[in-house]
């Protein structure tokens, strides 16, 4: 029944203020007024939410996982990048 | 258990690269998580979508005997506990349709499979809710089996079902204290109440046990399900620690297992429960339960029902564009 | 079955109670009957939703009116002093003995009529309770403050879809408009005061309903012209839910809801 297809939302939630939105999940609904009515009954129904964001899944821009290696690996290298690569007497103290 | 029906037929496998198979069952022994767009197989795929659809099917389809008394729960605590019981079900049931979607299928054609018979639900579902103590008895001892099966697949090898078990687990967890608490208060009433909480352990108790789906020795899916860490523990492993679990709940309540069979080895530490009817099992997976007809009639309606209600959102949702559209 | 039992005797609470009702205790059972019979009436629908992301919406609703006639029968309770707990109101009482809304005893009938009555009934309450939070009453307007949240969110949910089905399809537009037609009649009810209710309101324990008409107006009016209906006309007004002369819906519903209760007398859940 393609007809009674209705857009798939993607829906983040701020647990309290302070934290960043997270992704909590994804539901359909035909309207922004109702994915966001229905992210509240679906995801906030133990106080988990302070905040919510619904997104249309098909506006989000995803990575190709194959190309996972071009993208991510090349970091790996760079460990110039982290505080651990660099060599201070202990007696310096924390730094 | 929820996707019991998978024991009975093996998905044939397609034709795959046999490198990237070897690499995709490397990751998985290495316990790395598959996510939606990563490479798989398409036998793995495909038994995840039914695994998946199966258990999403049975949480909803398991709202119908709990819904029953929704409207004749004895208390207004009863009856807001249940309804938020049976709320949750309905949750899980979107949870994991939403996982189920993350593979490439949309939730209406699984809902279609389920209107025309096609997918299955677990067969705990086509028994009916005779009394109020059935309600306790399906928070004791469905979800107390339920919950048995679903701990281990929070570390499923597919992250969005995974992650959905995660989500379902925690909201699990009042859902058996609740039955088990009004058994309790049941098996502390009234000899009439009292009697009400027998019969029904005597009705749920085998259902239950078949809960957990047949035999080991008779299961071959199993094999390809636990080389893909879908499944971590065998019918007969979880149907055990579910009885070694159970059995003692119900000598405190007081109440006997319609099982003579039933007796404790003393040098396994096992408790060891007599032969299970699975011509009963077989029957009611079939089609011939009790209300197997009643539950996909009653979702049948709902659906045929709501179709104006579906049409009408998504009309409504349609018009500004189009004005929109046309003003430009 | 009479109430004419004595209420104490426990192995007669099959029966009715009997109650000595104040202004007060009668106005609190009126909200709370309210909340009691329309959230009974929306679990009603659980596992038979259109749409499934609805099945939550719709016991939200229903548990928090559940929610509020459960504090409120509570607080009658011990304005009673007669040891009366919620399970007593609710599940003891006759349909003579019930003061709710003729409106929310209303059957389901399919989504549009349940929508619209929810949002006649919120579009009232929410104002209602958002008043309540300055009663005089210490009690009532803690249990106000709550329930105006709720009633605010209800009114939202239920307008929003009121629009939908109003602007959606010919069909929605025909069942919603012919749920209207059904409906309107009982909202002249809403408004109307019971002489002790008056008697309260005069003394400032409690709102007046009839205060809320023009709050309610603006809304149905705004409300109206999104879903493109109009105003039923009509000079029919049932009313009696107060007084306990209701439908003859209440009775089916108080029979399923009570039946168990009652077949036990005595026993606790
Ligand atoms: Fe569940
Ligand atoms: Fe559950």
């Amino acid at each position: 029944m393609s007809a009674d297809l209705s857009p798939l939302w993607e829906v983040f939630i701020r647990s309290r203020n302070g934290l960043a939105h997270r992704h909590a999940g994804s539901l359909h609904a035909t309207d922004a007024e109702m994915a966001l009515a229905a992210a509240r009954d679906l995801f906030t129904r133990r106080g988990e939410a302070a905040s919510l964001w619904v997104v249309p899944a098909a506006a989000i821009i995803a990575s190709d996982p194959a190309e996972a290696g071009m993208l991510f690996e090349p970091t790996g290298s760079k460990i110039y990048r982290h505080p651990t690569f660099y060599e201070v007497p202990e007696d310096v103290g924390h730094m | 258990m929820y996707t019991q029906a998978l024991n009975t037929a093996e998905a044939p496998g397609a034709p795959v690269d046999a490198a990237a198979a070897a690499r995709f069952q490397a990751r998985i022994d290495a316990e790395q998580r598959i996510e939606p767009r990563d490479f798989m197989p398409e036998a793995y795929r495909r038994t995840l979508i039914r695994q998946i659809s199966q258990h999403a099917h049975s949480e909803i389809v398991g709202m119908l005997p709990e819904g029953n008394w929704i409207t004749r729960a004895p208390s207004l605590r009863r009856k807001a506990a249940l309804l938020a019981k049976v709320q949750d079900e309905g949750g899980h049931g979107l949870y994991l349709y939403a996982a189920a979607e993350t593979l490439g299928v949309a939730r209406e054609a699984l809902v279609d499979q389920l209107l025309a018979g096609v997918a299955k639900y677990s067969s705990i579902f086509n028994y009916p809710t005779l009394t109020w103590a059935d309600i306790g008895a399906i928070g004791w001892l469905v979800d107390g089996a339920a919950i048995m099966n679903q701990i281990p697949l929070c570390r499923c090898s597919y992250g969005p079902y995974a992650r959905a078990m995660i989500r379902i687990c925690k909201e699990e967890s009042f859902h058996q204290r609740q039955g088990f608490e009004i058994m309790l208060t049941l098996c502390r009433g009234t000899p009439a109440q009292k009697a009400m909480a027998q019969d029904a352990l005597d009705r749920w108790w085998w259902p239950v046990l078949m809960m957990f789906g047949p035999p080991d020795a008779q299961s071959q899916h199993s094999q390809t399900s636990t080389r893909w860490k879908i499944k971590r523990f065998s019918n007969d492993e979880l149907r055990q620690k579910f009885l070694d679990a159970t059995v003692p709940q119900a000598r405190f309540l007081g109440l006997t297992p319609p099982d003579p069979a039933l007796a404790f080895d003393a040098e396994t530490g096992h408790w060891r429960a007599g032969p299970i009817d699975w011509a009963e099992f077989e029957a009611v997976l079939a089609g011939n339960g009790p209300c197997n007809r009643e539950r996909l009639e009653a979702r049948r309606r709902a659906h045929e029902d709501g179709a104006w209600v579906r049409d009408a959102a998504r009309a409504h949702a349609e018009k500004p564009r189009a004005t929109k559209a046309q003003a430009a | 079955m009479s109430g004419i039992c004595e209420p104490a005797m426990g192995a007669m609470v099959g029966s009715a109670l009997t109650l000595v009702e104040t202004p007060l205790l009668r106005a609190l059972l009126a909200r709370a009957d309210d909340a009691l019979i329309l959230g009974h009436r929306l679990s009603e629908w659980t596992g038979h939703a259109p749409i499934l992301e609805e099945e939550l919406a719709l016991a939200n609703l229903a548990l928090d009116l559940i929610g509020q006639a459960r504090l409120l029968y509570e607080y009658a309770g011990a304005i009673e002093g007669a040891g009366h707990g919620e399970d007593d109101f609710a599940y003891f009482r006759d349909p003579p003995q019930f003061r709710n809304l003729l409106l929310v005893e209303q059957p389901n009938g399919d989504f549009a009529a349940t929508m619209l009555r929810h949002f006649l009934y919120a579009a009232f309450a929410d104002p209602y309770w958002r008043a309540m939070t300055a009663a005089g009453d210490a009690t009532l307007a803690a249990i106000a403050a709550k329930a105006e949240k709720e009633m605010a969110y209800h009114l939202r949910h239920a307008a929003a879809w009121v629009i939908r089905l109003g602007d959606g399809t010919a069909e929605s537009h025909r069942r919603l408009a012919a749920a209207l037609d059904a409906l309107w009649p009982f909202t002249g009810e809403m408004f109307t005061a019971e002489a002790g209710e008056a008697a309260l309101a005069e003394a400032g324990a409690v709102i007046d309903p009839a205060t809320l008409r023009p709050l309610w107006d603006a809304t149905i009016d705004r409300v109206f012209a999104a879903a493109n209906l109009a105003r039923p006309s009509g000079e029919w007004a049932p009313s009696g839910g107060r007084a306990g002369r209701h439908s003859e819906h209440l009775g089916h519903l108080l029979a399923t809801m009570q039946h168990l209760a009652r077949s036990h007398p005595g026993a606790t859940w």
